[in-house]
């Protein structure tokens, strides 16, 4: 199978123990193509552990939050002409061998976006019981607003066509991107799929997510969602 | 009354006299030290003013003038740090969208080089 035009992204902050298994397992899996870790300014040696391990790396100068630094690797994407973006996170939860299915739903379906979700086959790791909570109640909200439902809203293993490339590099939530970007899509009548993939733990390393910010991020989410839909009603309403 | 508006006069004095010397030593930019000394002056005319107090009481329809002075005060600083809000958050996306465009060219300067000496 031909990669073309595809770039993976790697999100990453504070990763040295994960990174480098994540792009030998993505160069075993896909070959050649490139990989781009976007290192967001981590304490730690990721970033040079990601280019001994074969990739690019794109160094923020300050900590920009998962958003912000996923947004400045589709941004790069686009300007190099790529037209498909996959992102798969820097813990080495996603599992790589899943990157082809993805692609080639991507390729396939004519959408603009595909997103591996791991509810579509309860296979692999799954999420603790609250984030699975958290994940049913977005679930339930994100039914009517996308007009269709959506399995795994906050799985961030995602791929991108250049359609959507072009819309990410404008306009993307910058914190907490998930949901909010499925908003985005859907309000610009952009379509999205969703393929089953693997989740498994994190290799090494703490999850960041405690229950506070889990509040936090549904409360933050929520708004993003309600602002986002508001802001297309306005320009709708304008036009 | 009177305690309450010598206070406030005070108080509007040294906000003034804070702000103006932070803008000299250039801890605070001129165009961000407006909407404190805007404050300021607002809260000094109407803690020395007791006809524009009166004014403001009655046409907020509230009888009572130091309950009138405290919610305007209130009023007053809520609106500045919504000004100051909207402020930061500008700050903010000019801040992520430098910093990217920083990191892109970075890359793209790192990139040079390797192929330059290749």
């Amino acid at each position: 199978m031909s990669y073309g035009p595809l770039l993976i992204i790697v999100p990453a902050y504070n990763e040295e123990t994960n990174v480098g298994f994540v792009i030998e397992e993505v160069h075993q899996v896909m070959g050649d193509v490139p990989v781009l870790v976007l290192d967001d300014c981590s304490a730690d040696a990721t970033a040079a552990v990601a280019r001994r391990a074969g990739a690019r790396v794109l160094s923020m100068p300050c900590h920009l939050g998962l958003g912000g630094c996923v947004q400045a690797g589709y941004r790069l994407a686009f300007e190099l002409g790529f037209d498909y973006v996959i992102r798969l996170d820097g813990d080495g939860q996603h599992d790589p061998r899943d990157i082809p299915l993805i692609y080639e739903a991507l390729r396939e379906s004519g959408c603009q976006m595909v997103i591996g979700a791991r509810f579509a086959e309860a296979e692999g790791f799954q999420a603790s019981g609250l984030r699975r909570l958290g994940i049913r109640f977005f679930r339930t909200i994100l039914r009517p607003i996308l007009g269709r439902p959506v399995r795994d809203p906050t799985s961030g293993y995602v791929g991108v066509n250049r359609e959507a490339l072009a819309l990410f590099s404008k306009s993307f939530p910058l914190e907490y991107p998930e949901i909010e970007a499925l908003v985005v899509l859907q309000r610009r009548a952009f379509r999205f799929v969703e393929v089953p993939c693997r989740m498994r733990k994190r290799r090494s390393g703490r999850s960041t997510i405690t229950p506070l910010r889990s509040l936090y991020y549904i409360i933050h989410v929520l708004l993003g969602v309600f602002v986002n839909i508001l802001k297309f009603e306005r320009h709708r309403w304008r036009r | 009354m009177d305690r309450l508006s010598n206070v406030l006069t005070i108080f509007s004095l040294g906000l003034i006299l804070l702000v103006l010397s932070s803008v000299r030593r250039a801890h605070i930019r001129v165009e961000y030290s407006v909407s404190w000394l805007g404050a300021a002056v607002v809260l000094l005319i109407l803690s020395r003013s007791t006809s524009a107090l009166g004014w403001l009481s009655e046409t907020m329809g509230i009888h009572d003038p130091p309950l009138a002075l405290l919610l305007t005060v209130f009023a007053v600083f809520l609106f500045v740090f919504y000004r100051f809000s909207v402020m930061v958050s500008n700050l903010k996306d000019a801040n992520i969208a430098l910093t990217q465009r920083v990191a892109i060219l970075e890359y793209y300067l790192r990139s040079h080089h390797e192929s330059d000496e290749a």
